[in-house]
């Protein structure tokens, strides 16, 4: 178990951080939202769902498409928009998608895979399938109607959906203090009636058992649940690089987050053989997964036209 | 010989969805209000008892979170039929509409497809006013992954409705209060009628009107007027807006030398503004035409009846329109004032 949560946290960080090395070439002309510092949550939640169970995301979506087990090759493909992408070069980092996986399409308007993962889980449920949906968004989707219109109908139906909010404290660079005059997020997801828990502290083990918990209940009929993770941000809200310069947040604020850096707890749980094992295997399939990019073409100029309906 | 099978267009898409619902047990409606007594105008009445609650079901005020319900249903591979009863209240689903439903299959790159039908109504008369009364198609046209369909009659309306169904792709499935109470041969087989294909409802050589939505209805009474006056217009329903029919109304303008286009909505940057370009495009360097728009006053609706009333284009208003085309700006004729049943006769409130 420990393996696998390392291998797959520290490739997400890995993969970001390569990604973060070539952006200032432009190879990748996408704009990038890091999930570096958070990947914990994408991870830990995925480590209690089955590979048939589905997952909808927001345009921070690297962490979530690689925890669940979306193709690697076909990500960076993605990024530097080639034919041989998750999308055919046509989505770019903020709509990463791999049915295969579960993963389905990530949306780069805030709030909007809401409704969409509360209706997945509906034709699970009406067809009878033990489907378990888990939706991802951040803290300022929760300002959003729509969050309020999908809760209740999740509510409602009794919907095998887990909500996952990742709450980093920023709207890109707006604190939860200008934006929010009312009650903790929990609380509205309990106005709803849907049982909340808050997780702080960034531990992965915690999300784990308080998550596994509820998809399980989730799984047996229970109805849906949500949860509100504190994380943080390390990078800026779009692009690779940091930004505790520019005045909104200083550095003192993250210090506490760096340290509990779940990648390096995770690891040190690792013998050192293990890790370096691992961590060589990782570090081969991000090389590969980069060079299939740089060598992949592009898609032919006739696709510009084709995908806007499904015609067979 | 025996008498068609007739049908009113509420009629007829209570069959095709009913029908529709038995084929595929992957269909189901959803809608404020839909499995009421009223069952939305008749057309989804007595489908709960039938299919249950699990297919048949009303919703919370909602609009853009179950738009976005249903398209994620339809990502899981269901074929939801959403209603709402009056277009207005689209404008508060569109970012799902426009962001989620109509990029997904493009912007995924062919990995998903969002097969939904959205029906809505235009309502009219009996002082709708400007938030119950508005024709939006054209904003939904604009938009590159929607096919937008605007049926008049009881056939189209029941073929249409299940070409939508069928359809993989987010079908925007446009309704007028005043079409509904229309009657018309309806079959009780399952049909479908082919997608982006315009309708020719009547022949004629000397103007070609097309008509959109309920303003067809209205053209083919200005038809007979015209009639009286040696004019034979050709009146064409598009049926499908988008894919429009380029080709069946351009065929036909070659031949008349006359276009008029009469929307049920705005005309500027509307329907009626694109088929007049795209006709203008076609043509180009092969005929020269002459051209003109008619629609809604571009103001919101007024609910007062003197003022209702020249806010839209009426039979008497279309032939006199059609009649100055054909003859020259400078004759005028307009006929007496031509009865509109479905309007004199709609007692509201709805």
């Amino acid at each position: 178990m420990i393996d696998r949560l390392f291998r797959s946290l520290f490739l997400i960080r890995r993969v970001e951080e390569e990604i973060a090395r070539v952006y200032p070439s432009d190879k990748i002309m996408s704009p990038v939202h890091l999930s570096i510092g958070q990947e914990a949550i994408s991870v830990g939640v995925c480590a209690t769902l089955r590979p048939e169970d589905v997952v909808f995301g927001t345009y921070r979506c690297h962490a979530l498409y690689l925890a669940k087990g979306g193709n690697l090759k076909a990500m960076i493909a993605e990024l530097y928009g080639k034919f041989a992408g998750c999308a055919k070069g046509k989505a770019g980092s903020m709509h990463l998608i791999d049915t295969s996986a579960g993963v389905m399409g990530a949306s780069a308007v805030v709030s909007s895979t809401i409704p969409t993962s509360v209706g997945y889980a509906f034709a699970e449920k009406t067809r009878g399938k033990d489907t378990v949906v888990a939706c991802f968004f951040g803290d300022g989707a929760t300002e959003e109607g729509v969050f309020h219109e999908a809760l209740n109908f999740a509510s409602l139906k009794k919907l095998p959906v887990v909500f996952i909010c990742e709450n980093n404290y920023y709207a890109i660079h707006s604190t939860e203090s200008a934006r929010r005059g009312g009650p903790e997020i929990t609380a509205m997801a309990q106005a709803h009636g849907i049982p909340a828990i808050k997780l702080e502290g960034m531990n992965i083990e915690e999300i784990i058992q308080s998550v596994g918990k509820a998809v399980e209940e989730i799984r047996n009929g229970g109805g849906p649940r949500f949860f509100e993770i504190m994380c943080y941000r390390w990078k800026e809200h779009v692009g690779p690089n940091d930004d505790f310069g520019v005045g909104y947040r200083k550095k003192e604020e993250a210090e506490p987050w760096l340290a509990n850096d779940q990648v390096q707890v995770v690891g040190n749980k690792l013998s050192e053989e293990d890790r370096r094992r691992i961590e060589i295997a990782v570090e081969a399939e991000i090389a590969e997964a980069f060079a299939f990019a740089e060598s992949a073409e592009l898609p032919p100029d006739s696709e510009l036209l084709s995908d806007i309906f499904r015609t067979h | 010989m025996q008498t068609q099978r007739t049908r009113s267009y509420s009629q007829a898409l209570h069959e095709a969805i009913e029908q529709e619902m038995t084929r595929d047990s992957n269909v189901f409606v959803m809608g404020q209000g839909i499995d009421d007594f009223k069952g939305m105008y008749g057309t989804t009445k007595g489908l709960v008892e039938r299919f249950g609650p699990n297919r048949v079901f009303d919703t919370p005020l909602a609009e853009e979170g179950m738009t976005g319900i249903a398209i994620g249903a339809a990502m899981a591979g269901m074929r939801p039929i959403h209603t709402h009863i009056r277009m207005d209240f689209m404008l508060l689903a569109m970012n799902q509409i426009v962001n989620i439903a109509a990029k997904s299959h493009y912007m995924y790159g062919g990995a998903i497809s969002v097969p939904i039908v959205i029906r809505s109504v235009i309502g009219r008369s009996w002082g709708q006013g400007a938030q119950h009364s508005q024709g939006l198609h054209s904003l939904f046209m604009h938009i590159p992954g929607l096919r937008v369909v605007a049926p008049t009659t009881p056939y189209d309306a029941k073929g249409c409705l299940i070409a939508s169904i069928r359809d993989d792709n987010p079908v925007m499935f446009v309704e007028h209060r005043m079409v509904h109470f229309q009657t018309g041969h309806v079959p009780e087989e399952s049909y479908t009628v082919p997608t982006g294909q315009a309708r020719v409802l009547a022949k004629g050589d000397d103007v070609t009107i097309v008509g959109i939505s309920h303003a067809v209805v209205e053209c083919m009474r200005a038809k007979v007027c015209l009639e009286q006056v040696g004019i034979h217009a050709e009146v064409i329903d598009p049926v499908w807006l988008s894919p429009l029919d380029v080709d069946t109304i351009a065929n036909s303008v070659e031949r008349t030398g006359a276009l008029l286009v009469v929307d049920s909505g705005w005309t500027f940057t509307g329907a009626s503004a694109e088929i007049v370009a795209a006709v203008g495009e076609r043509l180009q360097g092969k005929k020269v035409f002459k051209f003109q728009r008619m629609g809604f006053a571009p103001v919101p609706c007024p609910t007062t009846k003197n003022l209702e009333k020249q806010y839209y284009p009426d039979a008497a208003g279309i032939a006199s329109s059609a009649f100055s085309l054909v003859r020259g700006s400078k004759e005028h004729w307009k006929p007496e004032i031509v009865d509109a049943p479905e309007i004199l006769e709609f007692k509201g409130p709805f």
